[in-house]
């Protein structure tokens, strides 16, 4: 795999079909058909990059490598509640009517296990093989703006263009960060919202905004007579991506077509955050409704699994039958886990109580402290894939109405 | 080695040689192994790569067993002496017994020194207490070497040493060396006496309580098991020393040591990286509520 960047050469080019004379530049809105969305898929392909987009597999939209326009999901919606997620019949011909699965792209910049580095006996001694495996370049093709919201999350997390103080101290992730910067984006705006949505109360907005880190940004029109997508270039990478598509002008009709869009997905919100739960659970740590949603929880790490945000993860060595070579992988874990707190002679936290409380308040009260924003960027996929339906956005208001 | 020319700055970053990922194990060898209590050994390791060691009393490394594991263990040693890195560990569990069935000649990976220090610069012209139970006497002593090092800077030094039983005592003769001192306060108690064990029985909180320091004027440094240091905190409170001017050492579950992977975090704090060594009043409230 190719580094992609710089690399869309003129041998590419095609003259764009439209819009001639009125260069493109970063905040410009175009409008593409649908072949221009295979071509964009096409070109990223010719151009070095992975692309990675939305499927429709095991009854569910998920996120996984595609070719062309061909793998995306055609007519599905979704229907979403807590505990429950079922694919429906969406609008005829769509793309992206669907809602955000149980797939997040974190599993992308930070898989679910991975090599740290191998190792290998020398005499008395033993030698670190620190070769950099070689990192992909991916193109994301549907990432709605609470997911851009969650990566810049994660971004402080693993110490990635760290333009504030808030962040992971002096360290970067290097496999992280590597993924990270080579990862071309290509938002989808949000045409509607679930019932497990609360992106609006997060801060978040179902339609991304220019500075959101977004290369390109597409709003579907669904299919009537025509299937378009109007297409914001939100950087320079997107830009020349752009120049070599065929598009036509924006109008004042497309325009707000999309502005009607968002705010009817924003009045849709399924649910809503209390905007001072971070100083709500601060006070109310020994609340009796840890108990309570205690009896509830499976301590599945079901919530932390799909969670964009969540980003903790433990590392197993493991050794070849003849002990010369051994290697540490690292993977996702969770705070959910008995051991996960273990410290020789038992756990910190060996009650589901303390587990659950541990990563609510976490996210939506601790994170500040950490990395100056909450944990939380209200996508509802904790709420939806939780197999009881425990609804963090209910455990808030709750612990909000009755504690202190 | 205790009495080395202060030349060195306190490091507050943590420096890792020639290599980009805080993920690696960094090859040192294993130059001496001594057994320290029955449980409990040292070993002073070299960098095969010969660059010096730079570590700041108080923090604490990741030591990895080829094909075992790793461990977060406190520097022990000497912060002046930068070629050698000294670690004692309580063999406790399965990389710790690894890391004690090793062999001089034989190589450990290093990853660190990870986590905040024992300050010493706000203790210029006061009163010094380290107060230690078992093992926790461990990373106090590389602060300890500090303050002998620049001894003039500070007034009375006392260091109060509890253990669970006379065998149990770590550092035994470099406490009476110590104890030998005109400049240096050091009294030991036992929990349990044994044999013909004459000294003091009795809780290290005690020797708080009639320790030689002027409370107004005293930076205090404890570490040790967590309910011990929130007794010694009291005891230290009751006779003066403000909440601001104590500071402890925690212990979490830490595993990358960077921050990343969320194993040791408490409250707001991630133990590996703002921490181990906290002032008490950032963490008062964190240490009342169970199972954060």
């Amino acid at each position: 795999m190719t580094h992609a960047h710089g690399s869309t050469g003129s041998s590419h080019a095609k003259a764009p079909a439209g819009a001639k004379g009125s260069p493109i530049a970063i905040g410009t809105k175009v409008v593409m058909d649908e072949a221009g969305l295979a071509s964009l898929i096409t070109l990223l392909t010719k151009v070095g990059y992975q692309p990675i987009g939305p499927k429709a597999r095991d009854g569910a939209i998920v996120y996984e490598e595609i070719e062309s326009l061909s793998d995306l999901p055609v007519g599905f919606a979704d229907e979403q509640e807590g505990g429950k997620y079922r694919l429906v019949a969406g609008t005829k011909g769509s793309f992206f009517e669907y809602l955000v699965g149980p797939t997040s792209w974190k599993r992308y910049l930070f898989p679910p296990t991975h090599k740290l580095w191998g190792a290998e006996q020398k005499g008395n001694g033993f030698e670190i093989d620190k070769a950099k495996a070689d990192v992909p370049a991916y193109a994301f093709i549907g990432v709605r703006s609470c997911e851009l919201n969650a990566m810049k999350i994660q971004d402080k997390v693993f110490g990635f263009g760290r333009e504030d103080n808030n962040g992971a101290g002096i360290f970067s992730d290097p496999n992280y960060v590597a993924r990270r910067s080579k990862a071309l984006i290509i938002a989808v705006n949000c045409s509607r919202a679930g019932k497990t949505c609360f992106c609006t109360s997060m801060g978040g907005d179902p339609h991304v905004k220019e500075d959101q880190g977004f290369d390109l940004a597409l709003t579907e029109f669904a299919p009537q007579q025509t299937h378009e997508f109007m297409v914001e270039v939100g950087s320079e990478r997107g830009r020349l991506i752009l120049e070599l598509l065929p598009y036509r002008a924006v109008t004042s009709h497309d325009t707000d077509r999309a502005a009607s869009q968002a705010r009817k997905a924003r009045s849709e919100m399924g649910r809503k955050m209390p905007p001072d739960i971070k100083d709500v659970l601060k006070r109310n740590l020994d609340h009796k409704r840890w108990d309570d949603v205690a009896s509830r929880c499976l301590s599945c790490a079901n919530c932390t699994m799909v969670c964009p945000t969540c980003f903790c993860s433990t590392v197993q060595d493991s050794t070849n039958l003849t002990g010369e070579k051994t290697e540490r992988t690292r993977s996702w874990d969770s705070c959910f886990s008995v051991d996960f707190s273990y410290i020789h002679g038992g756990a910190i936290r060996p009650e589901t109580k303390s587990r659950y409380r541990q990563w609510m308040t976490h996210k939506l009260s601790n994170w500040h402290e950490q990395y100056g924003s909450s944990g939380c960027v209200g996508c509802g996929r904790c709420i939806t894939w939780c197999p009881v339906g425990i609804d963090i956005t209910e455990e808030a208001r709750v612990i909000k109405t009755t504690g202190k | 080695m205790t009495e080395a020319a202060p030349t060195k700055k306190k490091h507050h970053c943590t420096c890792h040689s020639g290599d980009a990922s805080p993920m690696h194990p960094r090859p040192f060898k294993v130059v001496k192994i001594w057994k320290e209590l029955s449980d409990t050994f040292s070993m002073s390791l070299v960098p095969e790569d010969g660059q010096p060691i730079v570590f700041a009393p108080g923090q604490f490394n990741m030591l990895y067993v080829f094909g075992v594991g790793e461990v977060p263990i406190s520097v022990s040693g000497d912060p002046t002496d930068l070629s050698t890195l000294v670690h004692t560990t309580r063999a406790v569990g399965n990389v710790s017994r690894a890391l004690d069935a090793l062999k001089e000649g034989m190589s450990v990976g290093v990853r660190g020194p990870f986590g905040t220090v024992w300050p010493l610069d706000i203790a210029e012209g006061k009163d010094l207490v380290f107060v230690a139970g078992g093992i926790g006497l461990a990373p106090l002593r590389p602060v300890i070497y500090q303050a002998m090092a620049y001894r003039h800077k500070y007034r009375n030094l006392a260091i109060l040493y509890g253990a669970r039983t006379p065998e149990d005592i770590l550092f035994d003769k470099e406490l009476l060396r110590w104890k030998a001192r005109f400049d240096i306060d050091v009294q030991v108690t036992v929990d349990r006496s044994t044999g013909d064990w004459a000294g003091r029985v009795g809780l290290v909180t005690k020797l708080v309580e009639c320790g030689g320091f002027d409370p107004a004027n005293t930076v205090a440094y404890t570490c040790g098991p967590e309910v011990m240091m929130l007794h010694v905190v009291d005891s230290l409170h009751k006779r003066g020393v403000p909440h601001d001017r104590i500071y402890l050492s925690m212990e979490r579950n830490m595993k990358c040591g960077v921050g990343f992977c969320g194993h040791c975090q408490w409250g707001t704090s991630f133990v590996c990286r703002d921490g181990p060594v906290f002032r008490f009043d950032t963490i008062a409230d964190d240490l009342k509520v169970r199972e954060l």
